[in-house]
């Protein structure tokens, strides 16, 4: 149950990225080139999403624990650094380039299109690559 | 060109929303696309390996499924060349290691909750973008 369960919410996930157009570099880069021909209907995206999550969460949160989990698991971390600011700059500037973000791309494998793949092959490399800096970054204390 | 297109991508943005609130109900996690995938590849405990193996199989059968009951993939068009695509991938990859979460998990979630960190993460995305497209489509190409 608790797999099938997962296995639905991500069914339900990629069908929203599918209909919203998330799933489309053509898309997405026409809604960030607001000089060129701008197509604003990814602002409905996360205002259809936000909609929902908004009062979802605050009826959800108030539960004493999820269905199949003994309890919420919410990030803790309040810090906003460097790393979280050039990270998130630098994801934003590979998302221009693309055209996909993570969310669009996952759902997008099922097309089996050879872009999509290659950009979720290039993106679990770009993730083993930021592993082994923050590896390296641990053992050398001089360096930020 | 693409059609502006504000009902249908409200309707999926819901669907979105709607997954975030489920998962969170069910098994008290974040959507966050970038955790499902890092959380994968990382290995560790089985049972959040399985949860998210379990999301990515549904995301990934998903335009299958509109396929099925529309009789259309859903609309896929890549405008720019596989060396960008895979050029993308990369700082993708490693800006969401750092930045801890991308569209889904700062973009619908954090901002949801109404997360500091995530709105700042979000700010700081969405600029880039929209300043990367700017640069890409009338500074450099056009």
């Amino acid at each position: 149950m608790r797999l099938l369960s997962a296995l639905l919410i991500g069914l339900i996930f990629g069908i929203g990225i599918a209909t919203s157009g998330m799933i489309n570099p053509a898309k997405v880069l026409n809604f960030f080139d607001i000089a060129g021909n701008w197509d604003p209907s990814l602002a409905f995206v996360m205002g259809g999403a936000l909609a929902v999550a908004i009062p979802g969460y605050r009826l959800v949160l108030v539960r004493k624990a999820p269905r199949f989990e003994p309890k919420f698991q919410l990030p803790d971390t309040k810090l906003i650094d460097v790393k979280l600011v050039s990270g998130s700059g630098l994801f934003g500037i590979g998302w221009g380039i693309a055209g996909f973000c993570p969310g669009g791309a996952l759902p997008a494998l099922g097309t089996l299109r050879p872009e999509a793949l290659a950009f979720v092959a290039s993106m679990i490399l770009g993730l083993f690559i930021a592993r082994g800096l923050k590896a390296l970054a641990a053992r050398s204390p001089q360096s930020a | 060109m693409t059609n502006f297109s504000p009902l249908t991508s409200f309707a999926g943005g819901m669907l979105i929303g709607l997954a975030a609130v489920l998962l969170m109900a069910f098994h008290g996690r974040i959507f966050g696309a970038t955790g499902i995938l890092s959380g994968l590849i990382r290995g560790g405990d089985m049972r959040d390996w399985s949860l998210r193996a379990a999301l990515l199989a549904g995301m990934v059968l998903a335009p299958g499924l509109v396929l099925l009951g529309t009789g259309n993939w859903p609309a896929l068009e890549v405008p720019v060349s596989m060396t960008a695509i895979i050029g993308g991938g990369l700082l993708v990859g490693i800006g969401v290691s750092y930045g801890g979460g991308c569209t889904s998990g700062h973009g619908v979630c954090g901002n949801a909750r109404f997360s500091r960190r995530s709105i700042t993460a979000t700010l700081s995305f969405m600029a880039t973008a929209f300043l990367t497209v700017y640069v890409t489509r009338h500074l450099i190409g056009g």
